[in-house]
């Protein structure tokens, strides 16, 4: 007995350490972590390596092909010890077994029906164009936005409170961050959604993951002809079911010493308990037959049906109203500065590419630095929901930086060269000259130039010595600077318009500077 | 630093020096009423800047005049925007560091650096050359990038602006030096003393809305710096403030130094190649007698190199 216990160790050290390297990926205060690192820790994540491989081939998008290898040999490594969410619910499962007295697991029937299901409508609503499904259920998406939307405010209350303290004592090592990431929706999916998962893995281990989790549903099928396994010795195993109570993914059958495969999360720990030398890891020996319970397309097509209805339905009653959440001005705005479209984050190419391909986990909010890309409500319509988007009141794009290209994982956001995204236009700025300062009040104002980085807001002659801004379409990169600074309330004088497609803009004209000849003196 | 520290700090520096201080707005740094400066105003021109400084500082009798042993210093650069020193966007690292490194051997027990940035502040403290520099002369360089840092302030003289919330190191300092870049300004025209002043306060957008112009001159009202100094050494001449490539900059290798905030700003002016007159809030100072735009009835230095 006891034969492969270090192998249980050695999944238990692989998922500690997948787990903290992703959660400080979404962590990552003061954008410290270099973007190679952030893909080489997300190269093997599944979902978002197979997106990426679907927009772009070569080895950076080939990580989902060593995951399926992996599982080809040795079952769901992936499971164990890379997927990040995993972990988490083996931290829960593990908090309510050892500090509360669980009682113990036994086996449990698969729900095959939901499991292969949600799998298949996933993939089907993917090739069909859409992330939605993929992006609620995908564990490593999910694992992003918990990190993103509940764990990094929570890190930053604490890390700004370490800072007030040294402050205190005169020490400034330590910035504090000016969170400014909270969005009703997106916090409530992944609260709600941790919820689940919690109560989930505290009464039922894995279950999340033999269900709902589509990737647990792929790499299971893939699982079956894995060539190592866990299985019972049918003279040895003596039914007393000590694996059983173990077994996080309620997989192994004691009466009929069966182990459904499929559903087998390689966690090992069954390979430590059995007293009799009954559980084996080992290479399949063939005979064991194969059965697939065929999936139930009918209920496919039907789901797929009321998922694309749900879009369409979406399209209607997609509310574009952008919150005013800053405080009032002097003389309130009266023309309302209503976006038909919001601009997607540099990259991205179109808003058709980036709703296909995004998965919404929401790494690319963790990096950006001004904090102008936010998650999504419906801004794009229930198929992007909680996908990020640019929201030039959270900030605007910093014009030399490219960070969200270089991180994001699917290829939904794909890094530029700094030439090509300094002139990359995701949006054209649109002034509402009765919302303006310089109109109502007859005042300087022109903070929308001031930030405008390409000089395509200009103020221009008005009355007298006032200037009043104009936009120069062809070369307005669509940033957000100058709605960002626009200080009207509640409506802004100034704001992006998304494009449908990003462009090439214009490269702003520079003639040489003519100085008047000055003396060798002062002018005064 | 807290509220607490820093009435406890304000009141103890009040009792030093003996003066009444009291508090919400009419704090008066302790070296600017004492000093009885040798020149109005010292003109440099055609130096490096660490160099310019050093001259425009000697002949006024060098930082000891303004900087006493042990006393809390603050420098205020320009730090707004993500871009490279060639660019001219932010005050010259150079200037900074030597500015640092003279109230340091004037005995400052400690010299601050800050800004209330425009762009991504760790971006700009970083890009525009400042963080390092200043820490390599033996600066603080401090955050000033969260509404926690900024108390609001009375400005009973203000016209448009009543009150602020201003930069606790502004606060409770001893010595503020005003170090800005001369540059075109979309909005103010040009960037000068006055208005590298709005990166001490936290809500500029108040300042936008109701007349740019007269704001800036307002806070000046509710509190003048001990010293500025106009880094004209290189400067933007269009598309400013943030500029958009090194076709909008000219090396000029001018420096303005002065206690007086208005004629700094005013000579600064002429140095651009523009007319004091029509810089709306030099001319709103001086109708509010903040300084004297009147170059002709001062005493200026004019050094050159």
């Amino acid at each position: 007995m006891h034969k492969y216990s270090w192998l249980r160790i050695l999944r238990t050290g692989l998922s500690i350490v997948f787990l903290l390297l992703t959660l400080i990926l979404f962590i990552n205060p003061s954008q410290w972590l270099p973007p190679k690192f952030i893909h080489a820790v997300t190269w093997l994540q599944f979902t978002p390596s197979l997106i990426k491989f679907s927009v772009q081939a070569g080895i950076a998008t080939l990580g989902f092909l060593v995951v399926i290898l992996i599982t080809l040999v040795f079952g769901r490594i992936y499971c164990a010890g890379i997927c990040p969410l995993g972990t988490i619910q083996d931290i829960i499962s593990w908090i309510h077994r050892r500090f509360l007295r669980q009682k113990p697991l036994k086996y449990a029937k698969a729900s095959y029906f939901l499991r292969y299901s949600l799998l298949l409508i996933s993939l089907i609503s993917f090739l069909a164009g859409t992330t939605f499904l993929i992006s609620l259920l995908d564990p490593f998406s999910n694992f992003g936005r918990i990190m993103s939307n509940l764990v990094r405010p929570l890190f930053f209350l604490g890390s700004n409170g370490v800072a007030d303290f040294m402050e205190s004592r005169n020490v400034f090592m330590l910035a504090k961050t000016y969170y400014k990431g909270f969005y009703a929706a997106s916090f409530a999916y992944s609260a709600v959604f941790l919820l689940i998962l919690g109560w989930l893995s505290w009464f039922h281990g894995r279950l999340f993951c033999n269900t709902l989790c589509p990737v647990g549903a792929l790499l299971g099928i893939v699982s079956k002809v894995s060539f190592f396994r866990i299985s019972l010795d049918r003279k040895a195993c003596n039914s007393c079911g000590h694996c059983s109570r173990v077994c996080k993914a309620q997989c192994i059958d004691v009466k009929s010493r069966e182990v459904d495969i499929s559903r087998c999360v390689s966690c090992f720990n069954c390979l430590n308990v059995c007293p009799s030398d009954g559980v084996y890891y080992k290479h399949s020996s063939g005979k064991e037959t194969l059965k697939a319970k065929p999936v139930d397309r009918e209920a496919g097509n039907q789901r797929r049906t009321i998922l694309r209805a749900m879009f369409l339905f979406s399209a209607f009653i997609t509310s574009r109203a952008m919150a005013t959440r800053i405080k009032g001005g002097e003389k309130p705005t009266t023309v309302q500065d209503e976006k038909k479209q919001v601009p997607t984050p540099p990259g991205s190419e179109s808003h058709l590419k980036f709703n296909r391909t995004c998965t919404s986990c929401h790494l690319c909010i963790s990096v950006c630095p001004t904090q102008v890309l936010q998650p999504s409500f419906l801004q794009y319509g229930l198929q992007g929901f909680l996908q990020p988007y640019m929201d030039s009141h959270s900030g605007f794009c910093n014009f030399e930086c490219d960070l969200c290209g270089q991180v994001c994982p699917t290829g939904a956001i794909r890094p530029l060269l700094p030439e090509v995204k300094k002139l990359t236009q995701i949006g054209i700025a649109r002034f509402i000259k009765e919302n303006c300062v310089v109109y109502t009040d007859n005042t300087d104002c022109g903070a929308c130039s001031e930030h405008c980085p390409t000089k395509a807001v200009n103020m221009v002659k008005y009355r007298g010595q006032l200037t009043i801004p104009e936009v120069n379409d062809k070369i307005c990169v669509g940033c957000g600077a100058c709605e960002y600074a626009c200080p009207t309330r509640p409506y802004r004088a100034i704001f992006v318009e998304g494009n449908e497609i990003h462009h090439l803009a214009d490269m702003p004209v520079q003639e040489e500077i003519k100085l008047k000849k000055t003396e060798e003196d002062f002018p005064f | 630093m807290k509220r607490r520290d820093f009435i406890i700090q304000g009141v103890s520096a009040g009792l030093v020096a003996g003066t009444a201080g009291s508090f919400g707005g009419l704090i008066n740094f302790s070296s600017a009423a004492p000093v009885q400066d040798l020149w109005d105003l010292v003109a440099v021109r055609d130096g490096l800047p660490e160099v310019m400084f050093d001259k425009a500082i000697a002949s006024l009798g060098g930082m000891t005049r303004y900087v006493k042993k042990g006393q809390k210093v603050v420098v205020k650069p320009n730090i707004g925007w993500d871009v490279p020193p060639e660019r001219a966007g932010n005050t010259n690292p150079k200037l900074v560091a030597r500015i640092v490194k003279h109230c340091l051997d004037a005995g400052a027990a400690n010299v601050y650096v800050f800004d209330n940035t425009c762009d991504e502040w760790n971006l700009c403290y970083k890009n525009s050359g400042i963080e390092k520099a200043v820490k390599d002369a033996g600066g603080k360089i401090v955050p000033g990038n969260t509404e926690g840092y900024y108390q609001t302030v009375k400005i009973p003289r203000g016209r448009n602006l009543k009150e602020a919330k201003v930069h606790e190191l502004i606060l409770s300092s001893d010595v503020f030096i005003n170090v800005p870049v001369l540059k075109h300004h979309s909005s103010a025209s040009l960037s000068l003393s006055m208005k590298n002043l709005m990166g001490v306060v936290w809500d500029r957008g108040y300042w936008h809305r109701n007349d740019l112009h007269q704001c800036i001159a307002d806070f000046v009202s509710w509190r003048k710096p001990t010293l500025n100094v106009i880094d004209g050494y290189r400067v933007m001449m269009r598309n400013g403030p943030r500029g958009v490539s090194v076709a909008d900059v000219v090396n000029m290798k001018q420096m303005i130094v002065s206690a007086d905030i208005v004629a700094a700003d005013a000579a600064a002016t002429k140095i651009f190649g523009s007319n004091p007159e029509d810089i709306r809030h030099i001319k709103i100072a001086s109708e509010m007698k903040l300084g004297s735009m009147a170059l002709d009835k001062l005493s200026i230095n004019r050094i050159k190199i």
